[in-house]
């Protein structure tokens, strides 16, 4: 039986461990960029593995796509482990810094409550402005965001989306499905 | 043992059991080929005219060998003369190893005389690339780079050096450590590691299903691929396929991977596969493909290709699965290593309607009675008079195409084809590489008369370095497989396709000292072939073709794989 692939747009989350080279960002991007899609989100950091670094890539595409850059990516040399994150087993999480013009009392009060609603932080205090930091699933950072923008938002520094799964799983198992890990390798 | 770190590059090579090398002198390269002048007894260079054609017969050497080629560049424009034959080598997985040099590093990224990021521009040919900085790593990028190469699906590599890193004076440690035994080096292991240093076993489950989908079967296909060649598992692919008594078509990258006068094969498929080969497709209801990757010139329509079968995908590479046709089922292993552990489970399989069915749909080899000097006269005469095992190294075009049709191919690295990138100079560099690489074999380069002006300044090299290569130029004064696009599809708009110009090439091969000789009639295709095939030096016949002689069938770009638009 031909697999069946669902064909809906969608946002898929890749995890994807790296050697720590130059290029190795990149290298990584470019297989997404030669298929004509975009990146929404790119995050870039160190991990427990001194020289391993972690990419977590959201991308707004479609399940056969996905597993075949999934695939491709598995192919580069510097890149160790490559995971597609499911919604429903990975938590995910985003960081923003909105900068919001609060030029008066009210609404210098309003922006505060609804920081607070979001457990959001003022962390600075300008003359005419506010800067919130909100740290939240992307539903959450959006709603904030669609919220504070009725005031006046002078500048956003958002991070991309983190991921990890939930429970005693990490991307350095090796007893993943099948399908998705064949014969648990990478390949060359 | 302390050594000057270009001496590690060249031992380097050594280990790898390299003794010929290619490529072309620049500033940035300059320390690398001092160094190249001690080990002139040991690593044989071969100057060519141009990176390009280096490049290229890099890669016809690995082709033709199944070892991996190597090739030297300078920085900056002697790089990227590189690009398309590393992208060559890229789209048929074929390993070679690219040396260059780049400026030192105080110049780098200031935009230096000559200088130019080409581990970032051939990062997407390769499948790695190295940028060394600190000569104390040589050895462990070398090591790693010809494993990569090498290794699983095999395809180019790409190390630029600094040229302070290869300064005279910089020395480094080196231990030689023989390719056989260097997992010990640090940078295999991790290479072991993160992906593994054999391909992956199969797993005898999924075999187990092919076998049980094959028992099923009543009428069985095989597509015999590029990675049959590749792997050197044509003796396996020839069990399975008598095993399995089923017509077996190839693809333009399989050429080689299954004995083309055999009673069960059905030619080409795809574009200008045959009729027997397409309609088998249409009808089968099991397709097993081995190391083929349905690439748009196979499967032209994918959503209707094979509808009536069950898809088996044999691959080495995970990601060719499900790329450009959903498969029933796949293997993921080395085509040797699979066939190995599938054929011992097969009994023997019987489908004597069926495959009388599609073998009678073969039109046998075409001939043909008039006095005219057409294609079918010229291979006829290449096939009955050069010896067997023949290395044909082709062009790209019509030429290509009939020359895959025509002659019969029986071992991995007979033909020489550009497949997957389709590159047009191809030919005289891969038959150069090949001639060097196998000096007891008679090598043919079939080309165009536009092919052959791409690249034909290599015939400066074949010259130089004594080899007896005969050029055939399939001389029909357009570039023909663009206008019969014109003639069937852009109603003879014959747009910027005719080749109404110089050179002479009778001449131009005489004035590179080679023998050139014009033929316009099969006698004179007969009495000239003979000739170059006893002369000792490279030849080119310039063969005076009809303009309109057609490649047939066709089945155009995206159409239903037996929608023929010419028979
Ligand atoms: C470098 C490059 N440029 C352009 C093409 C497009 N192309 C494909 S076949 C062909 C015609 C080749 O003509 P010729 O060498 O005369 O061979 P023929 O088809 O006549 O046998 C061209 C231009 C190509 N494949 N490669």
């Amino acid at each position: 039986m031909k697999k069946t692939f669902n064909p809906e747009k969608k946002l898929y989350t890749l995890a994807i461990l790296v050697q720590d080279i130059p290029g190795v960002l990149s290298q990584v991007a470019r297989l997404f960029s030669r298929k004509g899609y975009n990146i929404e989100s790119i995050v870039s950091g160190e991990t427990d593995k001194p020289g391993v670094t972690r990419i977590t890539i959201v991308i707004l595409g479609d399940e056969l796509m996905v597993g075949q850059i999934a695939a491709q990516c598995r192919k580069l040399i510097p890149v160790l482990a490559v995971k597609l994150l499911d919604e429903a087993t990975a938590i995910q999480r985003e960081f923003a810094l909105i900068k919001v013009r609060a030029a008066d009392r009210n609404a210098r009060d309003e922006v505060i409550q609804m920081s607070n609603i979001f457990r959001a932080k003022i962390i600075d205090v300008g003359r005419d402005t506010l800067t919130v930091a909100v740290f939240g699933d992307r539903d959450k950072t959006a709603a904030l965001i669609g919220l504070l923008d009725g005031y006046g938002i002078l500048e956003i520094a958002k991070t991309g989306t983190l991921s990890i799964e939930r429970g005693n799983s990490t991307i350095y198992d090796n007893n993943k499905l099948k399908e998705e890990y064949n014969y648990g390798k990478n390949v060359l | 043992m302390k050594i000057r770190a270009t001496q590690a590059i060249m031992e380097c090579l050594l280990e790898q059991g390299v003794d010929t090398v290619f490529g072309y002198p620049g500033g940035t390269i300059l320390n690398v080929y001092d160094e190249l002048y001690n080990y002139r007894d040991k690593l044989h260079h071969i100057l060519t005219s141009h990176e390009q054609g280096a490049a290229h017969a890099a890669d016809g050497y690995a082709r033709s060998t199944g070892k991996v080629g190597v090739c030297f560049a300078t920085s900056g424009p002697g790089t990227t003369n590189l690009t398309t034959g590393i992208a060559t080598a890229h789209m048929d997985s074929s390993p070679v190893v690219f040396l260059t040099c780049n400026v030192t590093e105080p110049l780098l990224g200031k935009d230096a005389f000559q200088e130019v990021d080409i581990t970032g521009i051939a990062m997407p040919i390769t499948k790695a690339t190295y940028l060394v900085r600190d000569a104390a790593t040589i050895p462990d990028v070398m090591r790693q780079a010809f494993a990569v190469a090498a290794t699983g699906r095999p395809g180019p590599v790409l190390i630029d050096f600094l040229k302070n890193v290869t300064d005279p004076s910089v020395m480094i440690d080196y231990e030689f450590i023989p390719w056989t035994e260097n997992r010990s080096c640090s940078s295999i292991q991790s290479l072991a590691r993160s992906h593994g240093l054999k391909a992956p076993e199969p797993d005898a489950q999924d075999i187990a299903i092919l076998a049980d989908m094959i028992a099923r079967s009543e009428r069985p296909m095989l597509i015999c691929g590029g990675g049959v060649v590749r792997g050197r598992a044509h003796r396996q692919f020839r069990e399975l396929a008598e095993k399995l008594d089923a017509p077996v078509a190839i693809t333009v990258m399989g050429g080689g991977g299954f004995p083309g006068g055999h009673p069960l094969a059905t030619g080409m498929i795809g574009m200008h596969g045959s009729r027997a080969s397409n309609v088998a497709c249409d009808e089968c209801d099991l397709l097993i493909a081995v190391g083929c990757r349905f690439s748009d010139r196979v499967a032209l329509q994918p959503d209707t290709f094979a509808s009536q079968a069950k898809i088996v995908h044999i691959d080495i590479d995970r990601s060719e699965i499900d790329k450009n046709v959903l498969t029933d089922h796949h293997i993921i292993g080395s085509a040797r290593r699979v066939l190995e552990m599938l054929n011992p489970l097969l009994p023997q399989y019987s489908h004597p309607e069926w495959k009388a069915h599609i073998l009678s749909l073969r039109e046998g080899a075409e001939t043909d009675e008039g006095d005219a000097l057409t294609h079918v006269k010229i291979l006829e005469a290449i096939r009955r008079l050069a010896p067997e095992d023949t290395i044909v190294a082709t062009d790209v075009g019509q030429h290509q195409m009939w020359s895959i049709q025509h002659f019969h191919f029986s071992y991995p690295g007979q033909l020489l084809t550009s497949g997957g990138f389709g590159t047009m100079g191809f030919g005289l560099g891969a038959a150069i590489g090949a001639q060097l690489g196998n000096p007891d074999k008679r090598v043919i380069h079939v080309t165009g008369d536009g092919c052959f002006r791409m690249n034909c300044h290599e015939l400066s090299t074949v010259e130089h370095y004594r080899l007896p290569i005969i050029s055939v130029v399939f001389n029909n004064g357009t570039l023909g497989m663009v206008r019969q696009w014109q003639s069937l599809i852009y109603h003879n708009r014959y747009s910027a396709t005719t080749l109404d110009r110089g050179p002479d090439f009778v001449k131009l091969a005489e004035a590179y000292g080679l023998r050139g000789y014009r033929v316009t009639t099969p006698e004179e295709m007969e009495s000239a072939f003979r000739d170059a095939l006893s002369a000792g030096c490279g030849c080119v016949l310039d063969c005076r073709l009809d303009i309109d002689e057609m490649v047939r069938p066709m089945v155009p770009g995206g159409a239903h794989i037996t929608d023929f638009l010419i028979k």
